[in-house]
């Protein structure tokens, strides 16, 4: 009886319709989106307070470093810092690694898990029920993005226009770019003081 | 002489028009909107065919009842004529094309090159869309391409035409002229989000937009209430999307087929009940045009009937939203006209004139 009531969906329809057995493509639809589940990515989003609270510690944190990561060099650091971020990344928000994450602005909700990778807002094609269009199993990106820009404090960062995708800096870590950039913009006004009492 | 047409360039129909002031593309759109007069517009049903004739013929329906014909971009994600081909075709005859940019089919060095393409052959409004998924159409094993959103390609658009650079920053000789035009979907969820999205187009270029499907009235005037509270009905152009719908059936087709596309029960209900139901779904369609024709920020209509375009006529007609003006329409020029004639009569009546003849008749 349980099998009657549970919602049939076009993914369950190709995981049916697809023995076990079958070679299965790792990282294609819709099979691949049938073994995933989204329910740490949805929590994080619940949560986007307290990990905005928590990002701005840590970026602060990343500052204070900005000496060791330049003393090494930041290409140098670049390999195990991108190691480690593309791992808690993916785990929490299911992270592209796009290299340029605008999760503070996005609720918390990664925008590049959106089918048509959009960086300012929702579709026109969202379903009734808040789910995406693309794939009908997924709740769409925006609509949950919406949800936990209202649960923070600079969720209003959601109404800013993003610029297009840099596709150059796929796969590099936004961490150490952000670091880096706070530095040089520190050290900018630092300069200009200076300058100007000088 | 014959009278010339309002919002016609008079060495000839294909150019575009004098440039007025506080007008940023020379095209008949912005004109009429900026007048303050209810625009019409609609959108063609691409053929599928390498023929001109195709096109000329479905647009030929529309004469002297809308005063802007969209070109699509593979709406659907299904393949047909491109939009910068409908585009060159309609500007060449005079109509007023709106060049629809889908972001699903191209990257952003093809798009810009699009936008210039298509401004240098007379192309005075675009439409910046982000496109429906490729999973909707009938290629559904195509790459999605989405380099730009609807957002960025609008904001591309504007560094294009009022900064005159492209995205890059590298210097354009002659700017293109556009009058900017962006989608909305009042009806789709985060409702509460919606209006903030137009705040953003706007913000990101867009001078006029044009919204999905209409068939709840009471949820479009709650959205035009919040983004009237917000002040964006002063700078930009609403255009309601509304049109027939044939039937019962395809309406609840449609409903759970076409992602987007909010349709109450009651409009379902009041189809069934019906004896001729496509009698019916334009009688709807008229009565959703004369509510949402009074709802204050509303700009226009944006009748898309799809495979009905016959209809379109019909609508604007008896809904009256034109109040007696007239488009701009394709007319014969005299001269034309004349040439026209007199080869009619030699081809097709049977007389042989010879010139004696010819010089006693003048006579």
């Amino acid at each position: 009886m349980s099998e009657t009531t549970q919602p049939v969906t076009q993914a369950t329809l190709v995981k049916k319709a697809a023995p076990k057995s079958d070679y299965k493509p790792a990282d294609v639809s819709p099979q691949r989106r049938v073994q995933r589940s989204f329910a740490v990515r949805l929590w994080s989003i619940r949560h986007s307070r307290l990990l905005e609270w928590f990002y701005s510690r840590f970026a602060d944190m990343f500052l204070l470093l900005h000496p060791l990561w330049k003393g090494i060099g930041y290409n140098r650091v670049e390999g195990p810092i991108k190691f480690v971020e593309k791992r808690v990344k993916g785990f929490m928000f299911d992270c592209r690694m796009c290299g340029q994450c605008v999760l503070s602005s996005t609720g918390m909700s990664c925008p590049m898990n959106c089918p048509k990778q959009l960086r300012n807002g929702p579709c026109g094609g969202v379903r009734a029920n808040g789910n995406c269009e693309v794939e009908p199993d997924m709740p769409c990106v925006w609509v949950k993005a919406w949800e936990g820009s209202r649960n923070m404090v600079h969720g209003d960062k959601i109404l800013d226009v993003q610029k297009p995708v840099d596709q150059s800096l796929r796969e590099t870590s936004a961490w150490l770019r952000v670091t880096a950039q706070a530095a040089a913009a520190r050290e900018a006004a630092a300069n200009a003081k200076t300058g100007a009492s000088a | 002489m014959i009278g010339r047409q309002r919002d016609e360039n008079p060495a000839g129909i294909h150019l575009p028009l004098e440039p007025l002031p506080g007008h940023t593309s020379r095209g008949r759109l912005e004109r009429v909107l900026r007048r303050g007069e209810f625009a019409v517009t609609t959108e063609l049903n691409p053929p599928d065919s390498a023929d001109p004739e195709d096109v000329y013929n479905r647009a030929k329906i529309f004469d002297g009842w809308v005063d802007a014909i969209n070109a699509v971009d593979a709406s659907g994600a299904n393949c047909h004529m491109s939009s910068v081909g409908i585009c060159a075709l309609l500007t060449r005859m005079g109509y007023a094309p709106i060049m629809q940019i889908a972001c699903r089919d191209r990257n952003r060095i093809a798009i810009q090159g699009d936008v210039l393409g298509g401004a240098a052959m007379g192309v005075a409004n675009m439409l910046c869309l982000t496109g429906d998924g490729v999973q909707a159409g009938d290629q559904p094993g195509a790459k999605p391409v989405f380099d730009l959103d609807c957002m960025s390609l609008l904001e591309t658009c504007r560094i294009m035409r009022d900064n005159g650079k492209f995205l890059s920053g590298r210097k354009l000789t002659t700017p293109p002229q556009l009058f900017l035009g962006a989608a909305i979907n009042p009806f789709a969820p985060p409702i509460d989000f919606r209006p903030h999205r137009l705040g953003k187009k706007i913000a990101a270029g867009a001078q006029f937009v044009q919204s999905q499907y209409c068939f709840d009235v009471p949820m479009f005037r709650t959205y035009m209430q919040k983004v009237r509270d917000l002040g964006f009905t002063e700078k930009c152009f609403i255009l309601c999307g509304v049109g027939p719908l044939a039937s019962a059936k395809t309406a609840k087709w449609i409903r759970s087929n076409v992602p987007g596309i909010h349709i109450p029960d009651a409009i379902i209900k009041r189809l069934e009940g019906a004896q001729d139901q496509k009698k019916e779904g334009k009688q709807l369609c008229i009565d959703i045009i004369n509510e949402v024709k009074e709802i204050s920020g509303v700009s226009g209509v944006h009748v898309m009937a799809y495979r009905q375009e016959e209809y379109v006529a019909e609508i604007v007609d008896e809904s009256g939203v034109l109040k007696g003006r007239q488009p701009w329409k394709r007319e014969i020029r005299r001269d034309d006209q004349m040439v026209a004639d007199r080869l009619d009569r030699i081809l097709h009546d049977d007389i042989t004139e010879t010139q004696v003849d010819m010089v006693k008749t003048a006579h």
